[in-house]
């Protein structure tokens, strides 16, 4: 009997990142001074559970990969082996890779093979204690350096190529592993090569395995050509006609400008392989005096080598990581997206609620059968009754879709380390309030602002460790991320004690970029909004992390597309909070249903603030057409609703008979003129662009008790609209 | 169900010219009444046929978006094809009839009602039959007009269903990017 495992790969797939996230935080947590064995067992037991779950559904490359770090977790368990920040850093770097397979598995993608394989060589190498005690050490790290040094010499003889506008081919050769079983001998190819012209050649080794684990006869290193001189293309490919089929090839013709990225796709290699060819070819290439022309500054290179072990993490990892963080986002919201893992009390407590439904529908049925008047109380109660479990029960449906925040939390420490790490910073990350739920459309939307925000936190922010002492402040910074209630909306803060923002520093550089006028007044907190608009950046250099003046405008749009508003508040010299209002849900919410004409609107009550009735005579004209009148010590702009949105007025056209409703968006106070008040409800938000499309000052629709459809009004997109 | 056809319909409409191999030799079309012009559309595109009801108006969009109406839970524009025509607009009576139809996508299927006079007919149409539809004498440009085709002595327009209803897209100058 055989059973369909891929009924159960979805199972998998969570657990496997479960067991990842405790992994990494576990990992994160761990203090080299002080060993909790607890932690590290924790972590074991993640890896011991991937293990044990790939090999069940056949991810072989999985169990192989986790296999290694087990090995190395559970001498670090036994106390065997000493745990040091590289192994740390090395165990953090498979984590991701094993992620990044398991994810490319998920989506039926290939996987990284060249990745997995610098991970898998990485752990081998720490697992042998071979990465730094002995100087002598691998050939591995020998190699690695090689590769650090020349691509350094290639980036240097491009450069020189761009000011002697040379011509000449960029050659991307990849053998396949069995290239030197046909009898293929590349070094053979690379000296016809260099008799066409000036040959580069740039072998990329990572793909090499350690000693025990290679097979002499295949080949694992690819090599990155650069032929420099006027040469037919059907030349270079005569040379390489013979290996068409057991490699890939990718030659490209080299204009005036070469670009120095040359790496080139390494994919068919796998793991099991050996590096003997590869050094015995690395040595012929950079030490045989027999072959100066192929690496031109050949004697400095050797030199290099020799007194070089440094550690061979450095040069090349650094790139790579940029890259997993990016990675990992897109990933994270695939995962969250597939499923909903949820609470056993929730379940029990919709079961609960759908049995008291059943009950009084039951109720309410035996009244109905022989119904006489006399029934009519008990109808009433039933129906009460009805009501209220109704209400109950959307509650439960819609607690189900609540997730504690801290599945996007969860990922912050490892932002923060990572990056403070990268920027020298030194920095500490508290959470607060991981508990507070969030429906998880919410939790989905939200992720991608927050980390530009805490990047920008880390980058802008906080200072360098110096500075900090120079100001008289502790030297490691504090981010902290909180989340809390408040009204019917969830309020996310992120607290830096960095420099603050200089108001002075905005305006002018607003000035600069043409944003604003240098005579415009500005409140604080209109200055600090400076940040929100497209193009602007006050960092003085642009870094990876942050600076390009792209993303607070992105930010600010995603947070209000999720119906919250975003608001910074900033002492400089102390600090900065960033505070994100966001409703609880995406799906219900509270609104007051008004009436303009023979239409119908919801107000977001959330929105409202109060509700007035003013006469004809409190109304102030400003520059003849704006109209304002004044509440309490402030001028507020209305809005004539059946103006905007060109509704026939009814006869309570005048200011006297209608209704203002006093309505905040975006941090701006309007009053919306409308006909009259009709109710509150709850109404279910319905897409308008599901079959439509947008409208302008409208956020969505719902359907009322009637049947009919009310739109539901967008008070920020109404100012925005009304100012145009 | 209905989705499938339409993808069905959406990948054949890809693959051939759109105008020759719209139906494979011969196809069914729903005909329609608008004043005393007779038009068709595919009939794997139509999902329903509803009465007239009252719709919410939506603010500053053309008048031939009359609005949304609750289909089922689902909202669904409506759009009067005798002013987007431009032909002159009739009283919605009891007779007015929505015709319910399915915008292909790749990505996904949009519903949209659009208001004609009266439904009359389900025709079937030999490919052959269809003639390409001359430059003049219609009120519509015929970029939305698939072909002509007779039927009982009487001209059918045989619309294009996706030209016809994308055309709110161009008018779309905003499309956010969520």
């Amino acid at each position: 009997m055989s059973i369909d495992m891929s009924q159960f790969h979805q199972v998998f797939f969570e657990e496997c990142f479960e067991g990842l996230e405790a992994m990494e935080a576990g990992l994160l947590n761990l203090n080299i001074d002080d060993i909790d064995p607890e932690v590290i067992n924790t972590i074991f037991r993640g890896a011991h559970s991937i293990k044990g779950g790939s090999g069940t559904f056949g991810f072989n490359n999985v169990a192989d990969f986790t296999h290694i770090m087990e090995t190395l977790l559970d001498e670090m368990r036994d106390g065997r082996r000493q745990v040091t920040q590289i192994a740390i850093n090395i165990l953090l770097g498979s984590v991701d890779c094993l992620r990044e397979m398991i994810s490319s598995i998920q989506n039926e993608e290939e996987v990284d093979e060249s990745r997995v394989a610098q991970h898998t060589a990485d752990l081998d190498n720490e697992l042998n204690g071979l990465a730094e005690s002995t100087p002598p050490p691998s050939h591995k790290a020998n190699v690695e350096t090689i590769i650090t040094e020349t691509s350094e010499l290639v980036s240097n003889t491009s450069e020189a190529s761009d000011t002697n506008e040379e011509t000449g081919w960029k050659i991307a050769f990849c053998p396949y592993l069995d290239l030197l079983k046909t009898g293929n001998d590349p070094v053979r190819m690379f000296r016809e090569l260099s008799e066409l012209g000036e040959l580069t050649s740039l072998a990329n080794i990572q793909d090499v395995p350690s000693l025990f684990e290679m097979d002499p006869e295949e080949c694992n290193i690819s090599w990155d050509l650069k032929v420099m001189g006027d040469i037919p293309l059907d030349e270079i490919e005569e040379i390489f006609n013979w290996v068409e089929g057991d490699c890939e090839l990718d030659i490209q013709p080299i204009a005036t400008k070469p670009t120095k990225k040359t790496a080139p796709p390494i994919s068919e290699v796998a793991p099991e392989d050996e590096p003997e060819e590869a050094i015995e070819t690395v040595a012929k290439e950079v030490s045989q005096p027999t072959q100066p022309e192929i690496i031109v500054e050949q004697p400095e290179v050797s030199k290099e080598i020799e007194p070089n072990a440094k550690p061979p993490t450095t040069a090349t990892k650094e790139p790579n990581k940029k890259i997993q963080l990016d990675s990992d986002q897109s990933k994270l919201i695939v995962q969250v997206a597939s499923s909903i893992r949820v609470d056993t009390s929730k379940i029990d407590a919709l079961i609960n609620m759908v049995g008291e439904v059943v009950i009084t529908q039951s109720m309410l049925g035996l009244v109905g059968e022989n119904f006489t008047m006399d029934k009519v109380d008990q109808l009433k109660k039933g129906l009460a009754q009805l009501e209220r479990h109704t209400r109950d029960l959307q509650q439960s449906v819609m607690n189900v879709r609540m997730l504690p925040i801290s599945f996007v939390f969860s990922r912050f420490p490892r932002l923060v380390h990572d990056i403070s790490s990268k920027l020298g910073k030194k920095i500490e990350l508290k959470l607060v309030g991981e508990n507070t739920e969030i429906d998880k459309s919410v939790v989905e939307l939200i992720n991608d602002p927050l980390v530009h925000l805490i990047r920008n936190s880390l980058d802008h922010g906080i200072e360098m460790p110096a500075n900090r002492i120079a100001a008289g402040k502790p030297e490691t910074g504090t981010i902290e991320l909180k989340a809390y209630h408040r009204g019917g909306h969830i309020v996310i803060e992120i607290i830096d004690d960095g420099h603050g923002m200089d108001r002075n520093k905005l305006i002018a550089k607003a000035v600069e970029k043409g944003l604003i006028d240098d005579t415009t007044v500005l409140t604080d907190k209109q200055a600090y909004e400076l940040i929100f608009l497209p193009g602007f950046s006050t960092a003085e250099k642009l870094t990876d992390i942050s600076g390009r003046g792209v993303g607070m405008d992105v930010v600010r749009r995603n947070i209000e597309a999720l119906g919250g508003n975003i608001e910074i508040s900033s002492e400089l010299g102390h600090g900065t909070t960033i505070a994100i209002h966001l409703p609880l849900t995406l799906a219900i919410l509270d609104g007051q249903s008004v009436a303009v004409g023979d239409e119908t609107y919801i107000v977001p009550l959330v929105s409202i603030i109060e509700s007035i009735n003013i006469t004809e005579k409190m109304l102030n004209k400003v520059a003849g057409k704006g109209e304002t009148f004044r509440l309490r010590n402030q001028y507020i702009p209305i809005i004539r609703m059946h103006k905007i949105f060109n509704v026939q007025p009814s006869t309570k056209s005048k200011m006297g008979e209608g209704v203002i409703v006093v309505a905040e968006g975006q941090g701006v106070l309007c009053g919306l003129f409308v006909d009259d008040l009709l109710g509150q409800q709850q109404v279910v938000i319905k897409s308008l662009e599901a079959n439509y499309r947008r409208v302008d000052g409208v956020s969505g629709a719902t359907i009322l008790g009637d049947g009919s459809v009310a739109l539901i009004l967008d008070v920020p997109g109404l100012v925005r609209f009304s100012n145009r | 169900m209905n989705k499938n056809v339409t993808q069905e319909v959406e990948k054949k409409d890809n693959d051939h010219d759109r105008f020759s191999n719209k139906i494979d030799n011969a196809g069914q079309y729903l005909s329609f009444t608008l004043g005393k012009e007779e038009y068709g559309v595919d009939i794997l595109r139509v999902q329903e046929i509803r009465s007239w009801e009252p719709v919410s108006r939506i603010p500053n969009v053309p008048p031939y978006e009359k609005g949304v109406v609750n289909l089922r839970g689902s909202i669904v524009p409506i759009i009067d094809l005798r002013e987007r025509f431009k032909l002159k607009s009739a009283d919605y009576t009891l007779l007015t009839v929505v015709v319910v139809l399915q915008i292909g996508d790749i990505k996904k299927t949009r519903t949209m009602g659009v208001v004609v006079d009266s439904v009359s007919d389900v025709i079937t149409v030999d490919k052959a039959q269809i003639q390409s539809a001359p430059d003049f004498g219609t009120k519509i440009s015929n970029e939305f007009i698939n072909g002509l085709v007779s039927v009982n002595e009487r001209m059918v327009m045989l619309l294009d269903v996706d030209k016809l209803l994308k055309l709110e897209e161009l008018d779309q100058t905003e499309i956010s990017v969520f």
